[in-house]
C-alpha cells in the first residue's frame, strides 16, 4: 500500500529510514522475538481499506438494520429521551474541543478549562452544592465511587441501598466494591407509596454503616418526601449520606444541598445528551464544602487561579489526589472521563437558564402525568404507587406485560421496562406528544381487550 | 509566529450585564395536555424555594461564548500533540457519522429494534479479539482505567474460584502508568513495584526474586512507557504462569506494535484496550473514551457482562460469562464511541492496520534520529529502537541552566506545539515523553525537531527567556500554589460568590 488518507508518510519511508540509518522498517522490530511476530494480515474489516464513501455505506446499512420507532421510546430507567438543542452538537463538534485532551498544559487550554469550570459551576448551582468534579463515567460508577469514598473516610463496610433505587446502578456498585469487601444491605420500600421504608431503614442502620444511599426521585419516579429524616439517620450513625438526583427534576424540587447531603450524584445524560444506546453517559459527582470530603473526591477538578501578570485563569486543582501522582494511594484510578459531555451539559444549562429549567421540568411533569392518567383510565389499569412522581411511573396491568409488549411491537412502539409479570416502568418527557401518548394508551387498551375477548 | 486566540471572555454567569430576561431555547409546551393536567401536586415541603442561579442568555450569546472558549483550546486538529502514552493521533472525520447508528436508541429497547447496533458491536468484539490475540472481548468498559479495574477484578475472582485467596500481591513495573497501581489498589491488592534494569526493561533477576505464591498477577505494558519492547516477554510469561499468576496487558501502548505482534501470542492472559488511543476515538478534552477488556481461555468466563452473541441469525445481548465479575458501566460501555472505532477499522482494513505499528515506530525513530546530536536530551538504552514513543531526559539542562522539563514544555507551547507528557515515567528525571503517532506528516516531525533543538539552544544561551514563557498562549504561566491554597481554592462560581459574601472561609 503506498497511500492512505490517514497515513501521510507512506511515500517517505525510505527517506526516513535513511535518516535513522537502518535498511528497512523490520529492523526497528528486531527486539521482538521471531516466534511472536504476526507475519500475516489481521482478519478485520472488509478485507481491504474502505474508501470514505464505502464506510458511509456501511454506516447507513447498520442504521437500516435498526428499526425506527413510530414514537420516541417510552422507556427510561435512568436514560431518558429529550430534545437536544442544535447549538450543543455544533459547539461540541468544534475541533479544538473534541480533539483535545485532559488539559495538562493549562496555558494553552484555557478555553477548555473555563468550559469545564463552568460545567462544575452550573451543576453546583443546580444542586446547591459547592464542589463538583469534571465528570465520572455515568451514574452507576459515580455511585460506586461515592461508596468507595465513604469507605476511605470512615473505614466502615456496609452501605445501605434502597430497593427502590435504580437496579442498573446497583449492579455497577456491586461490581466496584467487591475488591474492598464492602457489603450492600438493601432497604425495603413502602409497597403502597413507593417511598423508602423508614422503619426498615432505622432497623438496618447499625454502627457499621459507611453510607446511606437514596435516590430522588427514586427508580419508580416517585418523590421521596422524607429525605431530612434519612440524612439525620446517616449523621446519627456517623455514616455519609449520598443522594442520587435526576438533574432535570431540580427545576421543580429542592436540591440536595438544601438537605445538607455529603455527596450528590446523578447522570448528565438528561442535560443535552442523546440516548447513545446507553453510552457515553455523564456521571455527576458533587460534595459540600468540607475538606475531608473534597480531599477524598475522585476525578478531575478545575479551579480558578492567576497567571504571572495577575490575570485570572484556570487550571486542574487538587491533583495530588490523582493516580498519576499518588498511584496506589490515589482516590480513584479514573483518567479519561466524560469531559466533552460535561461541556454539552454546560451548554444545555446555559441555554435553558433560570426559567427554562423550571418550564422544562413542568412540561415533563405535565406530560408524564397525562400519560399516567390516560393509561390508568383503561379498565383495570392502575398506578402501582400512590405518591407523586416525575417523568417515570409504574403502571399495573390486568394482563401479562409481555402481551402488551408484543402488541406495542406491532405498532413499532417501545413500551416501558418490565418490572414484574404485570407491572412496567414508563418514561414520558417533553418529546412525547399527545398523539404518541394517546397511541400508546389505545394500543395497550387494545392489547388488554384482546385478552379479555379471547 | 504562532499565537493563540486571547479573548477576555467573562464567566458565563457574568455575560448578561443588563439582567434582562433571555432564554437560549424555548420549551415546546403542549397546551392541550396543560388543559388536561392543570396542577402540580408535589408536596410543598419538596418544592424548590429559589430558582437555580443559571445565566439568562440568548442563543447567540451562548454560542459565541463557547466558540471563543474553543478558540482558546488546542486539539490534534489545531496542531501536533506529542503527549506520550496518550496516542493523540488524527481522528478521521468520517467517524463523526458513525454515531448515527446508536444516537436515537435506548439501551433497553427490544433487541429486534437495534440489530444494526448489535451487529456492529459483535463485529467489533470479533475484530478486537483478532487484533489482541485473545479469545473474547467485552466492550463494557467506558475507558482504559475502567478496563484495568475490570481486569484486576477478574484476576481476583479467578484466584478466589481456585481457592487461592492468599494471592494478595499485584506486581507493577516501575515504569507503569499510574492507573495500574491505582486500579490494583481499588480491587484490594497490595502493589509491588518491579524495578527496571539499566536497559529500561523489566529486570528478570529481580522479577524471579519477587515472584512467589502470593503473586496474583503482573500488570505490564509492552512496549513499555519508555517506548521499549520487553524482549524477554516469553520468559516473563513463563515465570508468572509457574506460580499461577495472571499476566495482564495494559493496552495503552499497543499502537507501537499494532499489526506487528499481539499480546495474546506473547503469553498475556488479559488485555485492555483504549479505543480513544489506539483506535482513533477523539479524546474530547479528557473524554469520553471507550474501551474493551479481552481475555483468553478460562479467564473469558470472568469478563464483565453482557457480551453480544449471535443466536439463530439474530444478535442478542444475552451472553453472560459464567463467572462474570459483573457490570462496570450502567449499560454497555460507550457505544457511541465504539461506532467511531468501527468506522476507523473499516477504513484501515487488514492492510492498513498492519502499517499502524510500523509507521508510528518509524515516526518515533525518525524523530530520535533528528535529535541524536542534541547532547542535552539524554536517552536511556540509546541503541535500542523505540516503538510508539521515546522518553528524553532534560536533566543536563535542569542541572546546568535551571531549565526544567516543565519549562521546555512551556516553550513548545509558545511555538504552536502541545507539550509532551512530562515527569513520567518517574524513573527518568526531567522526563519528556514524546509520542508522535503515525498520522503526523514528516514535515511536522521535522519542524518539531527543529523547534526542540532551538529551545535547547535558548535554554543554554538565554534561559531567562524560557523561564518567562509561555507568551503566545491565551494566558501566561499559571500559579499552581494559589490554585490549591485553602484560602483561595475555587472549584466553582458558587464558592467564589460565597467567599465574596463572607459566607465561607478557609477550607478545613
Amino acid at each position: 500500500m503506498y497511500k492512505h488518507p490517514w497515513l501521510p508518510n507512506l511515500g517517505l519511508v525510505n527517506e526516513m529510514l535513511k535518516e535513522i540509518g537502518v535498511a528497512n522498517i523490520d529492523e526497528l522490530f528486531n527486539d521482538i522475538p521471531a516466534e511472536i511476530k504476526l507475519n500475516r494480515l489481521l482478519n478485520i474489516g472488509r478485507g481491504k481499506p474502505l474508501s470514505e464513501y464505502e464506510i458511509e455505506e456501511e454506516i447507513k446499512e447498520k442504521v437500516k438494520k435498526n428499526i425506527e420507532l413510530s414514537a420516541p421510546p417510552f422507556i427510561g430507567a435512568g436514560v431518558c429521551p429529550h430534545y437536544i438543542p442544535s447549538a450543543i452538537k455544533f459547539i461540541i463538534s468544534r475541533s479544538e474541543f473534541y480533539t483535545s485532551y485532559t488539559p495538562y498544559q493549562p496555558e494553552i487550554s484555557q478555553g477548555l478549562l473555563q468550559a469545564l469550570f463552568e460545567y462544575q459551576s452550573l451543576v453546583a448551582e443546580l444542586l446547591e452544592m459547592e464542589v463538583v468534579n469534571a465528570s465520572m463515567y455515568d451514574w452507576g460508577s459515580a455511585l460506586a465511587e461515592a461508596v468507595l469514598m465513604a469507605n476511605r473516610i470512615n473505614g466502615k463496610k456496609t452501605v445501605l441501598v434502597p430497593e427502590n433505587s435504580n437496579p442498573f446502578h446497583k449492579e455497577v456498585l456491586k461490581t466496584w466494591i467487591q475488591g474492598k469487601g464492602i457489603r450492600i444491605k438493601e432497604v425495603k420500600y413502602n409497597k403502597n407509596t413507593g417511598e423508602i421504608d423508614l422503619e426498615d431503614l432505622e432497623r438496618k442502620a447499625d454502627d457499621d454503616i459507611t453510607a446511606i444511599y437514596l435516590q430522588q426521585p427514586n427508580f419508580f419516579g416517585i418523590f421521596e418526601s422524607n429525605i431530612e429524616h434519612v440524612i439525620d439517620i446517616a449523621k446519627h450513625k456517623k455514616a455519609l449520606s449520598i443522594v442520587g438526583v435526576n438533574p432535570l427534576s431540580l427545576g421543580l424540587i429542592k436540591p440536595p444541598g438544601r438537605y445538607d447531603v455529603d455527596i450528590a450524584i446523578g447522570d448528565g445524560q438528561e442535560l443535552g445528551l442523546p440516548l447513545n444506546f446507553g453510552g457515553p453517559l455523564m456521571g455527576i459527582f458533587a460534595v459540600k464544602w468540607d475538606m475531608t470530603l473534597i480531599r477524598q473526591m475522585p476525578g478531575r477538578i478545575v479551579g480558578i487561579t492567576k497567571d504571572n501578570n495577575g490575570n485570572m485563569g484556570f487550571t486542574l486543582i487538587l491533583q495530588t489526589r490523582e493516580q498519576f501522582i499518588k498511584r496506589e494511594k490515589a482516590t480513584s484510578n479514573i483518567t479519561t472521563n466524560e469531559a466533552l459531555m460535561a461541556i454539552a451539559n454546560a451548554i444545555y444549562l446555559s441555554l435553558l437558564g433560570k426559567e427554562g429549567i423550571k418550564e422544562l421540568a413542568e412540561e415533563i411533569y405535565f406530560r408524564s402525568h397525562y400519560a399516567s392518567k390516560k393509561l390508568t383510565e383503561i379498565k383495570d389499569v392502575s398506578n402501582a404507587f400512590s405518591s407523586d412522581f416525575f417523568e417515570e411511573f409504574v403502571i399495573k396491568f390486568p394482563v401479562n406485560y409481555d402481551i402488551i409488549s408484543r402488541k406495542l411491537k406491532e405498532k413499532r412502539l417501545q413500551g416501558g421496562l418490565r418490572l414484574s409479570d404485570k407491572t412496567a416502568l414508563f418514561c414520558v418527557t417533553e418529546i412525547h406528544d399527545k398523539k404518541s401518548i394517546d397511541l400508546l394508551a389505545s394500543t395497550i387498551e387494545e392489547a388488554i381487550k384482546n385478552v379479555e375477548t379471547s | 509566529m504562532w499565537r493563540q486566540a486571547k479573548w477576555e471572555e467573562p464567566l458565563i454567569f457574568e455575560l448578561n450585564k443588563s439582567n434582562s430576561t433571555r432564554q437560549g431555547f424555548l420549551i415546546n409546551k403542549d397546551e392541550e395536555i396543560r388543559n388536561y393536567i392543570t396542577e402540580i401536586n408535589i408536596p410543598k415541603n419538596l418544592l424548590r424555594e429559589e430558582v437555580p442561579d443559571l445565566p439568562n442568555l440568548s442563543e447567540l450569546e451562548v454560542v459565541r461564548h463557547f466558540v471563543r472558549l474553543s478558540q482558546m483550546s488546542f486539539g490534534v486538529d489545531t496542531g501536533m500533540m506529542p503527549l506520550g502514552s496518550c496516542t493523540m493521533k488524527y481522528n478521521p472525520k468520517i467517524e463523526e457519522k458513525a454515531p448515527e447508528v446508536v444516537e436515537h436508541h435506548h439501551p433497553l429497547e427490544d433487541e429486534d429494534y437495534v440489530q444494526g447496533i448489535l451487529e456492529m458491536m459483535y463485529e467489533l468484539q470479533v475484530w478486537l479479539s483478532e487484533i489482541t490475540g485473545m479469545d473474547e472481548c467485552s466492550l463494557q468498559v467506558p475507558a482504559g482505567s475502567a478496563g484495568e479495574f475490570a481486569g484486576v477484578l477478574m484476576i481476583k475472582k479467578f484466584h478466589e474460584e481456585h481457592n487461592r485467596n492468599y494471592k494478595d500481591l499485584m506486581l507493577v513495573a516501575d515504569t507503569a502508568h499510574g492507573t495500574n497501581p491505582a486500579s490494583a489498589a481499588m480491587a484490594g491488592y497490595k502493589v509491588i513495584y518491579v524495578k527496571s534494569n539499566k536497559e529500561g526493561l523489566v529486570d528478570i533477576n529481580i522479577l524471579k526474586e519477587i515472584v512467589n505464591d502470593k503473586t496474583a498477577g503482573f500488570m505490564l505494558t509492552n512496549p513499555n512507557t519508555l517506548g521499549l519492547f520487553e524482549e524477554n516477554i516469553l520468559e516473563i510469561s513463563k515465570i508468572m504462569h509457574s506460580v499461577n499468576a495472571v499476566l495482564y496487558y495494559d493496552g495503552a501502548n499497543l499502537n507501537g506494535i499494532l499489526g506487528v505482534a499481539r499480546p495474546g501470542d506473547m503469553g498475556f492472559d488479559i488485555v485492555h484496550l483504549n479505543l480513544h488511543k489506539t483506535f482513533a476515538v477523539p479524546h474530547g478534552g479528557g473524554g469520553p473514551g471507550a474501551g474493551a477488556i479481552c481475555a483468553k481461555g478460562e479467564l473469558t468466563e470472568y469478563l464483565p457482562y453482557p457480551l453480544v452473541e449471535k443466536v439463530n441469525g439474530k444478535y442478542k445481548l444475552s451472553k453472560i460469562p459464567q463467572k462474570s465479575i459483573g457490570k462496570i458501566a450502567s449499560f454497555y460501555g460507550n457505544v457511541g464511541n465504539l461506532a467511531r472505532s468501527f468506522a476507523y477499522l473499516l477504513g484501515l482494513g487488514p492492510q492498513g492496520i498492519q502499517l499502524i505499528g510500523k509507521m508510528s515506530t518509524l515516526a518515533t525513530n525518525y524523530l530520535i534520529a533528528k535529535l541524536k546530536d542534541v547532547k542535552e536530551l539524554e536517552l536511556i538504552a540509546e541503541n535500542r529502537p523505540r516503538k510508539h514513543e521515546v522518553v528524553f531526559s532534560a536533566k543536563p539542562l535542569a542541572d546546568n541552566y535551571g531549565v526544567t522539563a516543565n519549562d521546555i514544555a512551556k516553550a513548545l507551547l509558545d511555538n504552536g506545539f502541545y507539550a509532551p507528557t512530562i515527569y513520567f515515567p518517574p524513573i527518568i528525571e526531567e522526563a519528556l515523553m514524546i509520542e508522535p503517532t503515525e498520522t503526523e506528516p514528516k514535515e511536522t516531525l521535522d519542524k518539531f525537531a527543529e523547534v526542540l533543538r532551538k529551545i535547547v539552544e535558548m535554554a543554554k544561551n538565554n534561559p531567562d527567556q524560557i523561564l518567562k514563557g509561555p507568551n503566545n498562549t491565551s494566558i501566561g504561566r499559571l500559579d499552581q500554589a494559589y490554585a490549591n491554597h485553602p484560602s483561595s481554592i475555587t472549584p466553582t462560581y458558587r464558592v467564589l460568590k460565597l467567599r465574596k459574601q463572607g459566607k465561607i472561609t478557609y477550607l478545613k
